[in-house]
């Protein structure tokens, strides 16, 4: 019979399934980081002139910001900037015209990541942008999207196509000097996923990003944004993995979301980044700014998250609830295991009156991981009958691991009404075993039991995904207890 | 080892520690399809500790003897091994697994006794007539069943749960682990009427309890009198009856005197 640590261990030295490199000629900008690499990157794309200016600009802003953020949970890596190469893409056409023209090893490759990007085999309902390293290679059922006039592409050719809309929207809400990450981003980078739902439109189906990196010594920097123009609906889902490397590698995304009056934008995420090996070696920085503009007033934005990869995840999914009666909603299970670190929560800045935010957020720690909950819910003075709800569940797996939560609360409005509960559990070895006398062998009762503290946050995810990332929790957890 | 026997449950001397202290010290016990058992004792006997060890807990160490489950070695088996062959044992303190609904969890327990076994997962259509069928039988609310795994269930509703879990198990041997204790007299006519209407003369019975008051309800064929780890005592219903009107004492005072002290 396995004891307990045996079977810690046994989770613990589960190897990570997406480990392996796609064989494919690459293309590199010189490692470094300075104006050339930007103007390499900015060419390398044909951007205009604003853009390049934009992003010197940015570059401006993160060579003078040397100092790294110091208030996080953890100590921050050292990164050296000057190594990595900021620019890398499969040679030949960048962006493909249609799959016909897709390197067969691209095609193989996703399709052992699971994600057939053949729309015959395509999952029924979700169209899919996948973005290998550092270029957006395919996007899939765009000619039926374009029809209700929904706007799904690479933001490289948005920045081609319609230049006006990225012109207006890029950096205002994330702007480029909010911190050392987002400076380092929009200065460099290289493709991501833009999206624009007109008015009245409810997007037809799931919007989904990929995100793969593959070559060494690399970053992934790669920029979203989505608007949703008045009454309009979509929900979009980013999904990534990368490598097996002994070497850590950056991944300092940014993703901005604008919601006009009366829309909905629900974003998903799904991340399985490398996490490392079970001493703590290799493993991508997810190092992210994502954050939310409720511009309109009856609009409403959400972020779903399952953070189960990373070796390091520093993240904090907002809210900037500036229209009336405006609503966000974070929803979050992260998972540490082995020497894995995960600080990362939500921020609701409550501006408009009769904003109401809800947070729910679950984390999971085995092994030595180590994870943080950071929020802060604020209230404007002139957000009068701002509401919000924080749940902030841990659950430990062994005595090795961490929980740690740090909410903070800033109210300037006296009307507002700011609730938080926070729980602290341990997976049982009385709940194993009452499932195991019932049949239930110890990884699936453990899958179970996991299952059940996340569903609160798994019941948001759209139904294909959701079952993905029962089965994500329950392989990331295999062995451990739960 | 074994021998061929027909015999359900063939407990052969068995010593049981938990943590260096002896808790079962030779345990005699032989179970035939058909029966129901009843193991009563004073507190601190090792009745409980018995059940937890023919179930699998970890905490024990077996230290000696075998214990025969169909002629097949069952201490060598996992605790969910066991389950698959036909053990099952109903909680004295059932745990409570929050998001887990019931439904789902007895499905997932349902699929894994039926692909031990061989067969294909039961088509959901089976499953939810199975459900209605056995929550009509053992009395067991509906409502109850498509809530979480016993999360917020009262002690009571939790004791009513592990009838309905056995009822869909259905399984061989089923060990009810003082299945009356935190019962109002209603719950406890419920849940033996339940155990009533699934004894058959496939399936055994094991009851463990502290009163007599179940046995009023449930009647044993057979009554056993356990005391330091031991089995001072083994009758028919009438042992129970008796006990009821003596205490315990005057059993002591005739097999183990020593005990006296030990067990006030």
């Amino acid at each position: 019979m396995q004891t307990d640590s045996e079977i810690l261990d046994d989770i613990t030295n589960r190897e990570y399934e997406f480990g392996f490199v796609t064989q494919i000629e690459t293309e590199y900008a010189p490692k470094g980081l300075n104006t050339d690499t930007v103007r390499f990157i900015s060419a390398k794309k044909e951007e205009p002139q604003w853009l390049l200016d934009w992003r010197l600009k940015a570059l401006t802003d993160f060579e003078n910001k040397d100092k790294n953020p110091d208030w996080q949970n953890f100590p921050m890596p050292k990164i050296d900037y000057q190594g990595i190469s900021y620019y890398a893409a499969p040679t030949n056409t960048p962006k493909y015209q249609s799959l016909d023209e897709v390197d067969p090893e691209l095609l193989r490759t996703f399709e052992k990541l699971g994600i057939p990007l053949s729309e015959r085999k395509a999952l029924a309902g979700v169209a899919v942008d996948v973005v290998f390293d550092s270029v957006s290679v395919t996007t899939t059922f765009k000619h039926q999207l374009e029809e209700v006039g929904v706007i799904f592409c690479s933001i490289s050719e948005a920045v081609k196509n319609h230049p006006d809309l990225v012109q207006k929207y890029l950096g205002s809400v994330v702007p480029a000097g909010d911190n050392l990450f987002s400076s380092l981003n929009s200065a460099v980078f290289s493709d991501g996923s833009f999206v624009y739902i007109p008015p009245g439109v409810r997007c037809p189906m799931e919007l989904s990003t990929y995100f793969r990196i593959n070559a060494e010594n690399t970053g992934q920097f790669e920029r979203t944004l989505i608007i949703a123009d008045e009454g309009s609906y979509v929900s979009y889902l980013e999904g990534c993995t990368a490598p097996r490397r002994d070497e850590n590698q950056l991944h300092a995304a940014v993703v901005e979301l604008i919601a006009m009056k009366d829309a909905e934008i629900k974003y998903s995420t799904v991340q399985n980044w490398y996490p490392g090996d079970k001493d703590g070696k290799g493993g991508i920085f997810n190092f992210v700014t994502k954050r939310g503009a409720c511009r309109g007033a009856n609009s409403k934005i959400s972020w779903t998250q399952v953070e189960t990869g990373a070796a390091i995840t520093w993240k904090y999914p907002s809210v900037l609830l500036i229209g009336d009666n405006s609503i966000g909603e974070f929803y979050s299970v992260a998972i540490t295991k082995n020497k894995q670190i995960a600080d990362t929560g939500t921020k609701m800045y409550h501006l408009g009156a009769n904003t109401r935010s809800r947070i729910i957020s679950k984390g999971i720690s085995a092994g030595e991981g180590q994870n943080s909950y950071r929020g802060l819910v604020h209230v404007g003075n002139k957000a009068h009958k701002a509401r919000n709800f924080t749940q902030c569940d841990s659950l430990l797996i062994g005595d090795r691991c961490g929980a740690h939560t740090f909410p903070y609360i800033d109210s300037k409005n006296p009307s507002a009404i700011i609730e938080h509960e926070a729980t602290t559990s341990k997976i049982g070895e009385n709940q194993i075993f009452y499932l195991n006398a019932r049949g239930i062998d110890t990884e699936k009762a453990v899958a179970l039991i996991v299952n059940g503290y996340a569903r609160e946050v798994l019941n948001q995810l759209p139904m294909e995904f959701a079952i993905e990332a029962q089965k994500l929790l329950a392989l990331t957890l295999e062995g451990s207890v739960g | 080892m074994s021998t061929i026997s027909n015999h359900m449950l063939e407990i052969k001397n068995l010593q049981a520690s938990v943590q260096g202290k002896p808790i079962l010290k030779g345990i005699n016990l032989t179970i035939n399809a058909g029966e129901v058992h009843a193991i009563m004792g004073p507190n601190g006997s090792g009745k409980s500790s018995l059940a937890s060890v023919l179930a699998g807990k970890e905490d024990y160490e077996i230290t000696g003897g075998s214990v025969l489950f169909e002629g097949r070695d069952l201490l060598e088996l996992s605790p969910e091994d066991r389950a698959r062959e036909g053990v099952f044992m109903a909680f004295q303190y059932p745990v409570e697994i929050p998001g887990v609904s019931n439904i789902n969890f007895l499905k997932t327990a349902l699929n894994e006794i039926r692909n031990y076994k061989g067969l294909p997962e039961i088509a959901a259509k089976d499953f939810m007539q199975m459900t209605k069928e056995m929550q009509t039988l053992v009395e067991f609310d509906a409502k109850l069943a498509r809530r979480n795994l016993n999360e917020g269930f009262s002690g009571g509703e939790k004791k009513r749960n592990e009838i309905f879990q056995l009822a869909m198990l259905d399984p061989k041997l089923a060990i009810l682990d003082e299945t009356d204790s935190g019962l109002d007299i209603d719950a406890l006519r419920i849940v033996a009427k339940g155990v009533n209407r699934l004894r058959s003369k496939n399936n055994a019975f094991v009851m463990i309890t502290h009163y007599q008051r179940l046995l009023d309800y449930i009647i044993p064929d057979f009554v056993h009198v356990l005391a330091d780890g031991r089995i001072i005592r083994s009758g028919e219903k009438e042992l129970a009856l008796e006990l009821e009107e003596r205490g315990y004492d005057w059993l002591l005072k005739e097999t183990a005197p020593e005990l006296i002290a030990k067990t006030k």
